[in-house]
C-alpha cells in the first residue's frame, strides 16, 4: 500500500503519455502532428476557465448532468450485503455515459476549426454520441462501425443516420470495433488537415487516454460528493464494466487516492475465461502494441490480434486503456470477468426488480455488483457505474428469447 | 559493413538510383515469396522490403492490408519470414532485405530473440511503422549494437524538430512518404516532395528514398530524379492480388507478373 499511496495518480501520465510501461504514441509518421497539434490545444484549454465553463455548462443543460446516485433499495434487498447504488448515466442525454466526452472533444474540434469529425463505434453508442454532438455544431460526421456490429445494433444505425452521420461499414479483418478503429485511423492518416478523431474510449495514442479520462471524470466527482451527501462517507467499493474502460476510469478516477475505496473493473468474460472466447486481455491477455498504446491485448502466440467474443458489443474489444493496465499492475484496481450468461441474467433481474434496463455492457457491472456485495456488510455500500440504458440491445435479447419483434 | 550501405555506395559511384520493391511476406501462399524475391533481384532491384503480416495493418491501404489478410489467412508469421530470409540467404549473399512491420510480432518475440533472428537469417534493416523515434529508444540501440539498420520514416507532416529527431537516429535510408495517407492512396505532388527531400537532405548524409503513390516507370522516375531512390509497394502487390483472384497457384507465374513490372521501373529509372 505504500507504494500506491506515494502515487499522484494527478501527475499521470507522463509527459509522454505513459503509464508506468503503458500508453504512449504508437502511431506511424504522418499522425504524429495531428497529436501533437490536439495536445497543444488540450493543454492550453484543460485549465481555461471559459473552456471548463462551456463544458460545464453543456453537461448540465445539454446532457443533463449531475446524473443521479440511486440507492437500489429493492436490489439491496432481495442481494442482502452492502447496499447497491447505480450512477445513472444511462439517463444522460442519448442514453449512455459516451456524451460526456463527445462534448468535450466537440469542443476541441471546434477550437480547432476543423469542419469534419470521425468516429469509431462498437456498440453504436460512441457513434450516436458523436453523431449528436455533430449536429448540434453542424460538422460533418463519419462513423466507422464493423460490419458485423451494424447487424447486431441496427437501432443505433438507423439512429445516426437519422441525426445527419454517415456510417461506413468496415469490412476488414473481424469486421468489429478494432476494425473499425484502424479505418477511422486510416481516414485520419488521410485527412489529417480538415479532420478531427473522437476517440471514444480511454485508449488509442497519447493523448486520448488521458483527455477521455478527464472528460469522463465527471462521472467519478459527482459520485464522490453524491456519497458523502446521501451516506456521509465515501462508498467502500465502485464497480463499472471494461471494455476499452471510459466509463470505469471516469469513475475511478478521482477516487484512486481514496485507499479505503476498493475497486472492481468487469471485463467481458464472453463464453467463460477457460474457452477463449471472450474480451477480457486484463484477465487472460498479455501486453502488446495496439492502436497507438502499449496495453494488455488479446493475442496469439505470432502476436497477432484474435478476435473476441462477449454478448455486448461495447466491450468486444481485444484491447484495453492502458491506465487500467497500469492500475492492474500496481494492484490500485482489482480486473474480474463476468460471462454472457451471467450479463444477460443480471440484464433480466435489474429489468425486474428496479424498473431499471441495463445496457447489456452495463450488465456485466450489475452481475459483479450483486456477486460483491453478498460478501459484504450492509453497513458498506458500494457504487455500481450504470453506464448505459438498455434500450438498444432489446433485438438481441428477443433474438436469444427466439422472439422476432 | 551492412549491405544497405553498401547498395548505396555502388549506386552512388553508378549515378543510379535505388529500386526497392515492397512484397507481402506469404501472399497469397507461402511457397511463392522465395522465388517472387529473386526474380525482383534478376529484374534489377536493389533492396528487397519484405512486409510483415500483421492483424491490424494501420497504415496500409486496402491493397495491401488484403494481402495481410492472403498471408495470415494461412497462418504467415514473422518466424516465417525470418526463415524465409534466411533460405534467400542461401544463394543470394548481396541483396538487402528489410522487414518492414507492426510492433507487436516484435515485441512477442521480444525485441532481443528478434535481433538474434533476424542477424542470423541474414536481415539488414527493419521498418517498424508504429515505432517512432519516442518509443524506439531501446529497440534503436539493441539494433544499432547488432549493426542492423533501423528504417524511419518521414512525413510531408513532421515538424523540423520532429526531422531532426528522426535523422539522428535514423539508419540505411531515409524513408519519405509522399503523402499524407495510407499506402496506395492519392496521387503525387512532385513539387512538395522535392521541398521535403531537399529539406530532409541538409539534414542528414543518409540517403532520402520516397515512397506511397508510385504507380509506373514515369511516377518512378520523376521521384528518383528529385531522391535517391523509389519504394513500389502498393503496384505490385495489386498484381498478386489480381492473380490470386483467378486461382493461380504456380510460383513462376506469379515472378514473371510482377518481373515485368519491376524491369519497366528498372528501365525508367536507368535511362
Amino acid at each position: 500500500m505504500n507504494k500506491k499511496a506515494s502515487i499522484d495518480f494527478n501527475q499521470m501520465p507522463d509527459a509522454h503519455g505513459h503509464f508506468g510501461p503503458y500508453g504512449g504514441r504508437f502511431v506511424s509518421e504522418t499522425l504524429i502532428y495531428a497529436l501533437d497539434e490536439l495536445e497543444s490545444i488540450y493543454r492550453s484549454l484543460k485549465d481555461d476557465p471559459e473552456f471548463q465553463a462551456q463544458f460545464d455548462y453543456d453537461l448540465a443543460h445539454y446532457v443533463g448532468r449531475p446524473s443521479p446516485l440511486y440507492f437500489a433499495e429493492r436490489w439491496t434487498r432481495e442481494t442482502g450485503g452492502a447496499k447497491l447504488f447505480l450512477k445513472r448515466e444511462d439517463l444522460n442525454h442519448t442514453g449512455a455515459h459516451k456524451i460526456n466526452n463527445t462534448i468535450g472533444q466537440a469542443l476541441l474540434a471546434k477550437h480547432t476549426g476543423k469542419q469534419r469529425v470521425i468516429a469509431e463505434t462498437g456498440a453504436g453508442q460512441h457513434g450516436v454520441a458523436t453523431a449528436t454532438v455533430a449536429a448540434r455544431l453542424g460538422l460533418e460526421c463519419h462513423v466507422f462501425m464493423g460490419e458485423e456490429d451494424i447487424q447486431r445494433q441496427s437501432l443505433n444505425v438507423y439512429r445516426m443516420k437519422l441525426l445527419g452521420a454517415t456510417v461506413v461499414p468496415v469490412t476488414s479483418g473481424s469486421r468489429t470495433l478494432k476494425d473499425a478503429m484502424n479505418e477511422a485511423l486510416r481516414d485520419w492518416v488521410t485527412n489529417v488537415d480538415d479532420t478531427f478523431y473522437i476517440i471514444g474510449t480511454c485508449a488509442g495514442p497519447h493523448p486520448y487516454p488521458e483527455l477521455v479520462r478527464n472528460f469522463q471524470s465527471v462521472i467519478g466527482r459527482e459520485a464522490r460528493q453524491q456519497s458523502l451527501a446521501q451516506t456521509g462517507k465515501l462508498p467502500d467499493a465502485l464497480v463499472a464494466c471494461v471494455g476499452g474502460g471510459s466509463n470505469a476510469i471516469g469513475l475511478f478516477h478521482p477516487f484512486l487516492a481514496d485507499e479505503s475505496v476498493a475497486m472492481y473493473g468487469v471485463e467481458a468474460g464472453g463464453f467463460g475465461l477457460g474457452t477463449g472466447k471472450h474480451a477480457a486481455p486484463l484477465n487472460d491477455g498479455i501486453p502488446g502494441v495496439l492502436h497507438g498504446n502499449r496495453t494488455y491485448l488479446m493475442e496469439d502466440e505470432n502476436g497477432q490480434i484474435i478476435e473476441t467474443h462477449s454478448i455486448s458489443a461495447g466491450l468486444d474489444y481485444p484491447g484495453v486503456g492502458p491506465e487500467h493496465s497500469w492500475l492492474k499492475d500496481i494492484g490500485r484496481v482489482k480486473y474480474v470477468a463476468i460471462d454472457d450468461d451471467e450479463a444477460m441474467d443480471a440484464f433480466r433481474h435489474l429489468t425486474r426488480i428496479e424498473g431499471i434496463m441495463p445496457a447489456l455492457e452495463s450488465s456485466h457491472a450489475i452481475a459483479y455488483a450483486e456477486k460483491l456485495a453478498r460478501k459484504m456488510d450492509p453497513d458498506q455500500t458500494i457504487v455500481v457505474n450504470l453506464s448505459g440504458r438498455g434500450d438498444k440491445d432489446i433485438l438481441t435479447v428477443a433474438e436469444i428469447d427466439g422472439i422476432t419483434l | 559493413m551492412n549491405r544497405i550501405k553498401q547498395r548505396f555506395e555502388v549506386l552512388k559511384q553508378q549515378g543510379r538510383k535505388a529500386l526497392i520493391p515492397y512484397i507481402v511476406l506469404g501472399d497469397p501462399a507461402a511457397d511463392v515469396t522465395l522465388p517472387v524475391m529473386h526474380a525482383l533481384v534478376e529484374q534489377g532491384a536493389d533492396i528487397l522490403e519484405l512486409g510483415v503480416p500483421f492483424s491490424d495493418p494501420t497504415a496500409e491501404g486496402p491493397v495491401i492490408q488484403k494481402a495481410h489478410e492472403r498471408a495470415l489467412a494461412h497462418g504467415s508469421s514473422l518466424r516465417d519470414a525470418l526463415t524465409l530470409v534466411k533460405q534467400f540467404r542461401e544463394t543470394d549473399f548481396t541483396t538487402p532485405v528489410i522487414l518492414m512491420g507492426y510492433a507487436n510480432p516484435i515485441e512477442r518475440l521480444g525485441y532481443q530473440h528478434f535481433i538474434e533472428l533476424a542477424l542470423d537469417a541474414g536481415i539488414d534493416g527493419v521498418l517498424t511503422v508504429d515505432l517512432p523515434p519516442e518509443e524506439a529508444g531501446e529497440f534503436n540501440q539493441q539494433l544499432g549494437e547488432a549493426g542492423i539498420e533501423n528504417i524511419f520514416l518521414l512525413a510531408p507532416t513532421s515538424s523540423d524538430k520532429r526531422q531532426k529527431m528522426v535523422a539522428e537516429m535514423a539508419g540505411g535510408f531515409i524513408y519519405y512518404v509522399s503523402l499524407k495517407g495510407v499506402t496506395g492512396a492519392g496521387n503525387l505532388d512532385v513539387v512538395s516532395v522535392k521541398q521535403h527531400v531537399d529539406h530532409i537532405r541538409t539534414l542528414t548524409d543518409l540517403p532520402v528514398c520516397v515512397g506511397f503513390g508510385i504507380k509506373d516507370g514515369a511516377s518512378a522516375r520523376a521521384v528518383a530524379d528529385l531522391s535517391d531512390g523509389v519504394v513500389v509497394g502498393s503496384v505490385l502487390v495489386s498484381k498478386m492480388a489480381e492473380l490470386a483472384a483467378r486461382a493461380e497457384t504456380s510460383p513462376r507465374a506469379f515472378s514473371q507478373a510482377v518481373s515485368s513490372l519491376v524491369a519497366e521501373m528498372r528501365d525508367a529509372l536507368d535511362n
